[in-house]
């Protein structure tokens, strides 16, 4: 099925089996592979990409489903020349050791400190009327969908915590 | 995954038609819960609708000082609603009380109504399952029965619905409107949207094939407190082992049926002035366990006295 993505700014025309995901498209099809296929059944995060700006696991989406959307990966973060400044803060603060779930990890922070700056809501927020402050227990909360098996987890929220400022 | 062809649907109408017209087809809209089900060839749908980008996904305001929500409208757009939040508090709180920020941003309304359970016996397909493999047993009756169901079990199916939406939809009495493929349109309460699992399991609704579901409407809110309590074996991220939605005078209990469940005797025992503890023993006298799953009767017997009164608390404040 013929199929055109916009990928890190590139419109990428793409011709697939309905069955492959979003993530495989990526991965397979286009060779970048800075997303991950961790459980490859949304549950660990691992797999996270930002969709017209908002993440979403690529796992859990066909490809076919997102012809005319623009996707960014890690990829499109940054470069090993040019690191985002979400990408130095994770160097900074240690936050990885295996580095396999940091790609998704970064691309869910970028689309959580944009919920945040839109006042979306979570479970942790106990005014959902007011403006939303982006706790610890927020920050770790609005996570929850990124796991990490060498448990870098404070590293993690401190890394996300240094650059939130400037959004939330 | 099975071979399957595509097709995104220009309109609703077209859409219905298609999936009454052609064999085994489903519709896909955020396809979180469908996907992983078709990886693991529980579900294998020959053709699939997608359905995603149909103009229902706006949050109306209705004539009688209710909400409509369009089916298409996503977990994530629904919770942080200016106007949900306001007014029904209880309905963003069970969103967010489910999946991932991930998950939320790709669910629909419409999807997240027809998820289908998580009882391990039925993802896992080296067991048996009714709801699975019609005939085939139910591995959970005397299995590990944890998180089974506690209300309107049969004997050939105990596995429970995982929405908390519903749950907090049920108890704000919610309406569910849909298009069917002769072209009509018809509008049901949410109770009658979901079945209990009797002889066939495998059904799971009262939706006719092909018939699409369009919106949720919910009333103008109820008076009093609203609140949404869940437990579970994780801080986040976790299905409910039980949860309760409070709207008023009305609540709904999620993760002990095969349908978010409407305590309706507990409902009437506190209009008639019994208290909280009294009123949802009243709805337990028809709870039944299977060995694993009786903790949830006494977690239910004192999450929603507690969530009661958190909720009587927050309509007097108000």
């Amino acid at each position: 099925m013929k199929t055109t993505i916009t990928v890190n700014g590139q419109a990428r025309a793409l011709d697939l089996d309905p069955r492959t995901t979003l993530l495989d498209a990526l991965r397979e099809h286009l060779r970048l592979t800075g997303s991950k296929k961790g459980c490859d059944h949304g549950q660990c995060g691992a797999c996270t990409v930002l969709v017209n700006g908002v993440r979403i696991n690529s796992c859990l989406s066909l490809a076919v489903m997102h012809d005319g959307d623009k996707v960014t990966t890690i990829e499109g973060v940054g470069t090993v020349d040019k690191l985002a400044p979400i990408q130095t803060a994770f160097l900074a603060e240690d936050a990885f050791q295996c580095g396999y779930c940091t790609p998704g990890q970064i691309c869910s922070a970028l689309g959580m400190l944009a919920e945040v700056a839109d006042n979306w809501p979570s479970q942790e927020t106990a005014d959902l009327t007011g403006r939303i402050k982006l706790t610890d227990d927020e920050l770790r909360e609005r996570m929850s969908g990124n796991i990490c098996r060498c448990s870098a987890y404070p590293q993690i929220v401190a890394a996300i915590r240094s650059v939130a400022g400037e959004v939330a | 995954m099975r071979p399957f062809t595509y097709e995104r649907a220009a309109d609703a109408a077209s859409a219905v038609k298609s999936a009454a017209g052609t064999p085994n087809a489903k519709f896909i809209a955020g396809g979180t819960n469908l996907l992983d089900l078709m990886k693991l060839e529980i579900e294998h749908p020959a053709h699939l609708i997608d359905v995603g980008r149909l103009p229902l996904a706006d949050i109306e305001e209705t004539p009688e000082g209710g909400l409509r929500i369009g089916a298409m409208a996503t977990n994530s757009h629904v919770a942080a609603d200016a106007r949900v939040r306001a007014r029904y508090p209880v309905l963003t709180q069970a969103i967010v009380s489910g999946g991932s920020g991930q998950l939320r941003n790709k669910a629909t309304t419409g999807g997240n109504l027809l998820q289908r359970t998580r009882c391990a016996y039925f993802y896992d397909t080296t067991k048996p399952c009714n709801k699975r493999a019609p005939g085939s047993g139910c591995g959970a009756l005397e299995g590990l029965n944890r998180n089974s169901a506690i209300f309107g079990a049969s004997h050939a199916c105990i596995a429970t619905h995982p929405s908390d939406m519903a749950v907090a939809l049920t108890a704000l009495g919610a309406t569910v409107e849909t298009l069917s493929p002769s072209g009509r349109a018809r509008a049901f309460p949410i109770l009658e949207l979901h079945r209990l699992p009797g002889e066939t399991p495998d059904v799971e609704t009262h939706l006719i094939p092909g018939e699409l579901i369009t919106a949720v409407v919910v009333p103008p809110p109820p008076t009093g407190g609203q609140v949404y309590r869940k437990v579970r074996d994780r801080a986040s991220y976790a299905g409910g082992l039980v949860s309760v939605a409070v709207a008023g005078g009305n609540l709904a209990l999620g993760a002990v049926a095969h349908k978010p469940w409407r305590a309706t005797d507990a409902e009437a025992a506190l209009k008639a002035g019994a208290s909280p503890a009294e009123a949802i023993g009243r709805e337990l006298e028809a709870a039944s366990e299977n060995g694993r799953n009786g903790f949830k009767i006494d977690l239910i017997s004192r999450l929603v006295p507690a969530a009661i009164a958190e909720a009587r608390e927050q309509g007097r404040g108000a």
